[in-house]
C-alpha cells in the first residue's frame, strides 16, 4: 500500500513537472499566433484522469492474474469483468481528458468546393482528344465488348466445379425402396405395436445414411376410420400407421413438433408442425398443409408390415422431398 | 522529440500538410454521429476476437467422437467443426470470453449500423453530395447480414443447421436458376458435402471481412472528402460554412473513449451474459428440429416474413415455378433493400431537389420523408415481431393462428395509419416552429422599433403587445 502510494506521489510529481514547463514554453506565444486556442490548467481534472488509468491499469493486471489462476470459480465471468473494467476505465479517463483536459473549440470552415467545373471538362476533354484517332468507335466498341464478355464468361466458367449445378436430378434423390425396413437412430427395426397414438417416432431406412434430406421420416398412428387419404394411397397405412417425410417442404427444417388434441371434439386435429416456420401439415389427409406457408404437402411413405410384423417402406415417397424449387414436380421421387 | 518525428516522416514522405490537414478536420458535435463510429469499433472488436478464434476453430464436417469437460455430450457422435467450439468454450483459457464477446459484437454491430442508418434516412445526409456514401452504407449492411448469417452458421450446432437447412431453401426457391445456384453453392444437395463448411469458414473470416473492410474504407474517405454534414446548431453552420471541433485535440480523446468504451461494453457482455451456448442445442442433425428456434435478431425480420406468408407455390398444373420461401426469404429483402436504395433518386424526382445539401433536415423539416420512413420501419418491425408469434403463444398462450392472421392484416394497415400520423405530427411542429419563428422576428422588430422611437415618445413596453399567441 505504501509503496503504491509512493508510485502514485511520483507520477504526480513527474505530471506537475511536465505541466509546468509546457506552461513556460507555451506563455511565451501570444493567443492570436497560435493554431490551438489557449485555456487555463484544469489540475482536478488531471488528477481523476490519473486515478482512472491507474484503476484501468489494476483491472488489467487482475485479467492476467485471473487468467494465470486454473481453478478459478467464473472463469469466464471474472475475466470479462476485469477487462472490460479496464477499458471501460481507460474509456473514462479519454472521455474526461476530451471533455475537461483539452480544449475543444469549435471551428468554422468552409466546405470543400460542390464542384470544379473545369477539372471535369478537363477529363472530358483528355477522353475525347484521345480518342480523334479512331474512326470505327462503335465497331471498336463492339469488339472490345465481345472480347470483355467473353473473357468474363469464361473466367467465371470454372465455377461450374463447385458442384453438380446443371443436372438437378439428385435433389431428387432418397434412401427408400420398397421393402426397406424402418429403424431408429440406433438401428433396431420398428414393429407395427410399438407405434402408439398420440405421439410420433423419428425412422430411418435401414442400411442407408441417415444424414441425408430424403432418409427421416416421422410415423404416427391414427384410428384408421379417421384417415382420409388421397385417392391411390389405399393400403399406404396399415392399422392406420403412416410415415412422412420428416423434412418440411417449405424450408427444409425438420418436422419436430406434433400436434395432438387434448379434447379431440373441440380442438383442432392432430397435426404435423415445423418449429422453423409453423407449417402445419394434416397427416389422416395424407400430409395436406392445413396452416403455415408450405406450398405443397409433405411427402407419404407407403408402409407395409412384414411377416414378422416390423415397419417396411412399401416403395418410395408420394412426391418430392424437402423444399421445392422451380421446375419441381409434384409426383417425382427417386 | 515530436518536431523530430515530424521531421523524420515529412522529410521521407511529404506528409506533414496532410497531417496538418488532418489533426484540423473538424467534426460537429452531436450525439447522433457517434452510431457509425460505435459501428466501425464493433468491426475493430469482430476481427481482434474473430483472429483468436480462427486458431482454435477446425472447419470441418468430418465425424468425430466428443470427450470433453461437458459431460451431457460425452461420447455423442459430432463434427470436427462443432467439438472445436464447445473445447473452446471449456477448455481454452478464456475462449468462451473471446467467443461470447465477438458473438456480442456481431450483433451490436449490426444493431449499431441498422441504428445510423435510420439516422442518416431521417435528416436527409443521403442527399448529394453524399449518394455514393449512402450506397456503400447500404450494400455493407447487407455484407454485414450475410456475414453474421455465415459466422453462426460455421459451428454446425442444431441451430446452425436449421438456419443453414432454411438458406438452401431459400437459394433453392430463386426463380429459374434456383436449384442450379444452390447445388454449386452448397456443392451438392443440403446436407451432405462437407465440402460447404470450409466455402463458409473462407467467407466467413476471409472474403466478406475483407469486403467489408474495403467498404468501411470507401465509405470513410468519401466522408471525409465531402466533410460531415452538421445540425443548424451554431449560428454561423450553413450550406457552406461547416462548424466542428477538430480531430485534434478536441475530438481524438473522446472517439477513442467511445471506441474503448464500446469495447468494455462488449467485454462486460461477453464475460457476463451468455449467448449461443451451442452445447445445449447440440449437434446438427437432419432428423432434428428444436421449438423457439430463433435466429440472431437481425435475421428475425427474416423469419417473420417466412411465417407470415401464406402457404402457396406459384405453379402451373403441377409443375412449380416459384416455390414459397423466394417471397419472403428472398423478395422481401431484395425489396427492402430497393426502397432504402431507391429513395434518394425517389425524392428528388417527388422534391424537385437536385441541390447540394450540407445542413441537415430534423424529421419535422421534411414531413413526407419522415412519414415514409416511419411507415417502412413499421412495416418492417410488424414483420420482425410476427417472428416470435411463437414465444407469445408459448408464454401467454396466445393462438398462434390468430395472431399470424392478425399480422397479416396489420402490416399492411398499420404502415398506412403510421404514415399519416406522422406527416401531420410533423407538420404541427414545423408549424409551431414557424410561429415561434415570426414571434421572435416580431419581438425583435418591436424592441428595435422601441429603441428607435424611445428618444421621441415614453411608450413602455411596446415589445409586450405582439408577443407569439
Amino acid at each position: 500500500m505504501r509503496q503504491l502510494r509512493a508510485l502514485v506521489i511520483a507520477l504526480l510529481g513527474v505530471l506537475r513537472l511536465r505541466r509546468t514547463a509546457k506552461e513556460q514554453q507555451h506563455s511565451s506565444k501570444g493567443d492570436d499566433e497560435r493554431i490551438v486556442a489557449s485555456a487555463p490548467p484544469n489540475r482536478g481534472s488531471e488528477l481523476v484522469v490519473v486515478a482512472l488509468l491507474l484503476a484501468a491499469a489494476v483491472c488489467a493486471v487482475a485479467f492476467i492474474v485471473f487468467y494465470a489462476i486454473d481453478d478459478l470459480p467464473s472463469h469466464t465471468q471474472l475475466l470479462g469483468l476485469s477487462f472490460g473494467l479496464a477499458l471501460a476505465f481507460a474509456a473514462a479517463a479519454l472521455i474526461v481528458t476530451g471533455h475537461r483536459l483539452v480544449v475543444s473549440e469549435e471551428i468554422a470552415e468552409e466546405y470543400p468546393e460542390p464542384e470544379e467545373p473545369e477539372e471535369q471538362e478537363a477529363v472530358v476533354e483528355i477522353v475525347h482528344e484521345s480518342g480523334d484517332r479512331l474512326t470505327r468507335k462503335r465497331l471498336l466498341g463492339a469488339a472490345a465488348g465481345a472480347a470483355g464478355t467473353a473473357i468474363g464468361l469464361a473466367a467465371i466458367t470454372p465455377a461450374a466445379s463447385l458442384g453438380p449445378g446443371i443436372e438437378t436430378k439428385s435433389l431428387y434423390d432418397t434412401p427408400w425402396r420398397r421393402g426397406r425396413r424402418l429403424v431408429d437412430d440406433k438401428g433396431k427395426a420398428y414393429a407395427a405395436t410399438e407405434i402408439e397414438q398420440g405421439t410420433f417416432y423419428t425412422a430411418f431406412p435401414e442400411n442407408a445414411k441417415p444424414d441425408t434430406i430424403g432418409a427421416p421420416v416421422v410415423v404416427v398412428r391414427l384410428d384408421p376410420a379417421a384417415l382420409q387419404l388421397p385417392a391411390g394411397r389405399s393400403g399406404w397405412a396399415p392399422q392406420g400407421i403412416m410415415a412422412f417425410s420428416k423434412v418440411c417442404t417449405h424450408a427444409g427444417c425438420a418436422i419436430a413438433l406434433y400436434r395432438k388434441p387434448l379434447f379431440p371434439p373441440v380442438q383442432p386435429r392432430p397435426a404435423l408442425l415445423c418449429p422453423c416456420h409453423y407449417s402445419t401439415f394434416d397427416p389422416a389427409k395424407g400430409g395436406e398443409v392445413i396452416f403455415g406457408p408450405a406450398g405443397r404437402p409433405l411427402p407419404q411413405l407407403p408402409l407395409t408390415v412384414d411377416g414378422r410384423g416390423e415397419l417396411r417402406a412399401g416403395g418410395n415417397f408420394s412426391g418430392p422431398v424437402g423444399p421445392s424449387w422451380w421446375g419441381v414436380r409434384e409426383d417425382q421421387a427417386s | 522529440m515530436i518536431r523530430r518525428a515530424v521531421r523524420f516522416l515529412d522529410q521521407r514522405s511529404g506528409a506533414a500538410p496532410l497531417l496538418r490537414k488532418a489533426l484540423r478536420y473538424l467534426f460537429p458535435d452531436h450525439w447522433s454521429f457517434l452510431l457509425g463510429e460505435v459501428a466501425l469499433y464493433a468491426f475493430i472488436v469482430l476481427v481482434a476476437t474473430g483472429v483468436y478464434l480462427t486458431l482454435f476453430f477446425e472447419p470441418s464436417l468430418a465425424k468425430t467422437t466428443y470427450h470433453g469437460t461437458y459431460a451431457p455430450l460425452e461420447g455423442v457422435s459430432v463434427s470436427e467443426a462443432y467439438k472445436s467450439v464447445v473445447d473452446l468454450s471449456f477448455d481454452v483459457k478464456a475462449g468462451l470470453l473471446l467467443r461470447q464477446t465477438h458473438h456480442w459484437a456481431a450483433d451490436v454491430f449490426v444493431a449499431s449500423i441498422v441504428l445510423h442508418v435510420m439516422r442518416i434516412f431521417f435528416t436527409g445526409a443521403f442527399r448529394k453530395p453524399r449518394g455514393i456514401t449512402y450506397f456503400v452504407g447500404l450494400l455493407m449492411l447487407f455484407t454485414t447480414l450475410l456475414e453474421g448469417y455465415l459466422g453462426y452458421s460455421i459451428v454446425d450446432d442444431l441451430l446452425s443447421g436449421m438456419g443453414l437447412a432454411i438458406g438452401y431453401g431459400v437459394a433453392l426457391s430463386i426463380p429459374f436458376v434456383g436449384a442450379n445456384l444452390a447445388l454449386l453453392i452448397w456443392g451438392g444437395p443440403y446436407p451432405g458435402a462437407p465440402v460447404f463448411e470450409s466455402r463458409m469458414y473462407i467467407g466467413h473470416v476471409f472474403l466478406f471481412p475483407i469486403l467489408i473492410g474495403t467498404l468501411i474504407a470507401v465509405h470513410l474517405a468519401l466522408v471525409a472528402s465531402r466533410h460531415h454534414t452538421q445540425f443548424r446548431m451554431d449560428r454561423r453552420a450553413s450550406q457552406r460554412t461547416l462548424v466542428g471541433v477538430p480531430m485534434f485535440p478536441g475530438q481524438t480523446p473522446r472517439s477513442l473513449g467511445l471506441m474503448l468504451a464500446v469495447a468494455a461494453v462488449l467485454f462486460l457482455l461477453g464475460g457476463l451474459i451468455q449467448i449461443n451456448p451451442i452445447w445445449l442445442w447440440g449437434p446438427y442433425e437432419v432428423a432434428q428440429g428444436t421449438n423457439g428456434a430463433q435466429p440472431d435478431w437481425y435475421l428475425g425480420w427474416l423469419i417473420g416474413a417466412l411465417r407470415l406468408v401464406p402457404g402457396f407455390d406459384l405453379r402451373i398444373g403441377d409443375y412449380t415455378l416459384v416455390p414459397n420461401p423466394f417471397w419472403g426469404g428472398a423478395l422481401f429483402p431484395l425489396i427492402v433493400l430497393a426502397v432504402l436504395a431507391l429513395f434518394p433518386w425517389a425524392e428528388r424526382r417527388m422534391t424537385g431537389d437536385h441541390g447540394f445539401h450540407n445542413l441537415l433536415d430534423r424529421p419535422r423539416d421534411a414531413p413526407g420523408r419522415t412519414a415514409f420512413g416511419a411507415a417502412f420501419m413499421t412495416w418492417i418491425l410488424l414483420i420482425f415481431v410476427s417472428g416470435s408469434a411463437d414465444r407469445a403463444t408459448v408464454f401467454f398462450g396466445a393462438s398462434y393462428v390468430a395472431q399470424i392472421w392478425v399480422y397479416r392484416v396489420a402490416v399492411w394497415v398499420v404502415p398506412v395509419v403510421v404514415f399519416f400520423v406522422t406527416r401531420s405530427i410533423c407538420r404541427a411542429l414545423a408549424r409551431s416552429d414557424e410561429i415561434e419563428e415570426d414571434a421572435e422576428q416580431a419581438e425583435e422588430e418591436a424592441r428595435a422599433a422601441a429603441r428607435r422611437s424611445r428618444p421621441q415618445a415614453a411608450v413602455a413596453t411596446p415589445g409586450e403587445g405582439t408577443r407569439g399567441p
